[in-house]
């Protein structure tokens, strides 16, 4: 399973080499999977820490001190269930299965199936899902 | 034969001793108990639908401004309503695009915000005449601040849709949802035997003037819908097998609920409406029994390619194998989705059964009966007047 966290940048700290540091203090083997500045300057970074969480208190304590916020991400989606009315528009899409119903027909979502192509978030007739990434 | 009038079945409902139960309820009680004590012991079977349904709106009366206005064109959040009406009546659509956010908010997000009490911004202009001189206004609304608001759906309750499949190599969006190239999926919209067309399939005790649950109210049955294909090929358990009978339907805007109603967003397509209907069928005879005994396995529906022009069928399937997850296509299991909410179909049959245990909700025979036999039309494309 991979250990996906989301480091939220300030506009000032933008320019840092936070990615760096996270390597060479903490010794972790990283893998970026998306990267992105807003307009605002405000910068996101999407990691997967591959191997031990051990240290991982020390390594947000460490991003937290640097203005960073780091969020552990399970999943690429995140469905609102106060909107959604399980009709299964979304299911439809699902080529990896990780939306489906269950057996009373109410929508069921398998993070760990899911390969985060997005294309439930525009088949959705409520608009309930939204992309967490 | 056993048989029951509506006066019968109402009195039992008003002394709390009617036997109510939902469209899939009572198939449990015909396999235990047979086709004609299922008719003695059940008065009443509720069937109930939550699907999308673009042909759905609301008429809306604002009332009076000082000094009046005859509303020639209306505006609400950005929404055109149709006032082509007497002064200060519209009609908004379900499908309406607003002119600022496109279809991601549309005449049914308008209806819904009215429902949950919310302020809607309203604008209107006029030409301005001796008798309505003011030319424009720009105000808010609620639906407390307005005289009558209420749903009027010219077309609900298809009996029998077709279900989708997309046969060529692009991805295609499309009212019954995205459809994934070279055949990828099959989509669907029906609540099967909770669907209340496919519970009264010769329109026995649905007509005009049935009493029925709209969106969380009470509303009835105004007229025929349109698309009315009472004709349509019939197999024997007299289930259509193609679509078939539709129902205009008309309620309180005012005491629905957004939990019943809501709007609905196909990308690159539209706006629509999620319409939750449950109708109830009072069990009169056997006959109707024996048609409320329909179940999944029994209807079949066309998979048409929403890739061809024409839309020709590629498979009839039933609807068992629809709700099964996947269906046989060329030797290839196809996966399927449902596009109305069969969790919500049954919640609205459990509350209507619970209206009518509770006495608060009657049994209305139709007023008129809708006629068998009728055929649709195509547009023809004519060059010239005939004069």
């Amino acid at each position: 399973m991979q250990n996906m966290f989301l480091l939220t940048f300030p506009s000032e700290e933008s320019g840092q080499s936070v990615t760096y540091d996270l390597i060479k203090m903490f010794d972790l083997k990283i893998n970026i999977l998306r990267a992105s500045i807003e307009s605002d300057a405000k910068g996101f970074l999407l990691i997967d820490i591959v191997g031990s969480l051990d240290r991982i208190d020390e390594v947000t304590a460490f991003l937290e001190a640097n203005h960073v916020s780091a969020t552990r991400i399970t999943a690429a989606i995140q469905i609102d269930e106060d909107s959604c009315v399980d009709c299964g528009a979304c299911t439809a899409v699902c080529k990896a299965g990780a939306l489906y119903m269950d057996k009373d027909w109410s929508l069921q979502f398998d993070n760990e199936g899911c390969l985060d192509c997005k294309v439930c978030i525009e088949a959705c007739p409520v608009r309930a899902i939204s992309a967490v990434f | 034969m056993v048989t029951k009038t509506y006066e019968e079945i109402n009195t039992r409902i008003k002394n709390g001793e009617a036997v109510v139960v939902t469209a899939e309820e009572i198939l449990g009680i015909i396999d235990e108990i047979g086709i004609e004590e299922a008719t003695r012991k059940v008065d009443v079977v509720t069937t109930a639908t939550f699907g999308p349904m673009c042909s759905s709106g609301a008429f809306l009366n604002f009332g009076h401004s000082s000094p009046p206005i005859r509303m020639e064109h209306v505006m609400l959040n950005q929404v055109e309503a149709y006032a082509g009406l007497a002064a200060v009546d519209a009609y908004i659509g379900a499908t309406q695009e607003s002119v600022d956010r496109g279809y991601e908010y549309g005449g049914a997000h308008v209806i819904c915000d009215l429902i949950d009490g919310k302020q809607v911004h309203l604008k209107a202009r006029a030409k301005g005449t001796d008798c309505y001189p003011r030319k424009e206004i720009d105000t808010y609304i609620t639906k407390d601040d307005i005289n009558e608001a209420y749903i009027y759906n010219p077309r609900n309750c298809y009996q029998n849709y077709n279900a989708a499949i997309n046969t060529s190599g692009k991805r295609l969006y499309t009212y019954m949802g995205v459809l994934s190239a070279n055949q990828g999926n099959v989509t669907y919209s029906t609540s099967g035997e909770l669907s209340p067309l496919l519970n009264d399939p010769l329109y026995r005790t649905i007509g005009i003037g049935t009493r029925i649950f709209l969106g969380g109210a009470i509303g009835y049955v105004s007229w025929m819908g349109t698309q009315f294909k009472s004709g349509a090929p019939r197999g024997e358990n007299d289930v259509p097998l193609t679509p078939a009978g539709t129902l205009a339907l008309s309620g309180d805007l005012k005491a629905m609920s957004t939990k019943y109603i809501k709007p609905a967003v196909f990308e690159h397509y539209g706006t629509s409406m999620f319409v939750g209907v449950g109708i109830p069928i009072p069990v009169l005879d056997e006959d109707i029994m024996r048609h409320l005994s329909i179940r999944n396995s029994d209807i079949t529906t066309n998979v048409i390619d929403y890739s061809d022009p024409n839309h020709g069928s590629i498979k009839t399937v039933t609807y068992a194998e629809l709700r099964s997850g996947t269906v046989d296509i060329d030797g290839k299991k196809i996966k399927t989705s449902s596009l109305s909410s069969l969790k919500k179909a049954r919640e609205i049959a459990a509350e209507l059964k619970s209206w009518i245990l509770k006495g608060e909700f009657m049994i209305q025979e139709p007023v008129h009966q809708f006629e068998e036999g009728n055929t649709l039309k195509g547009l023809k494309d004519v060059k010239k007047e005939v004069k």
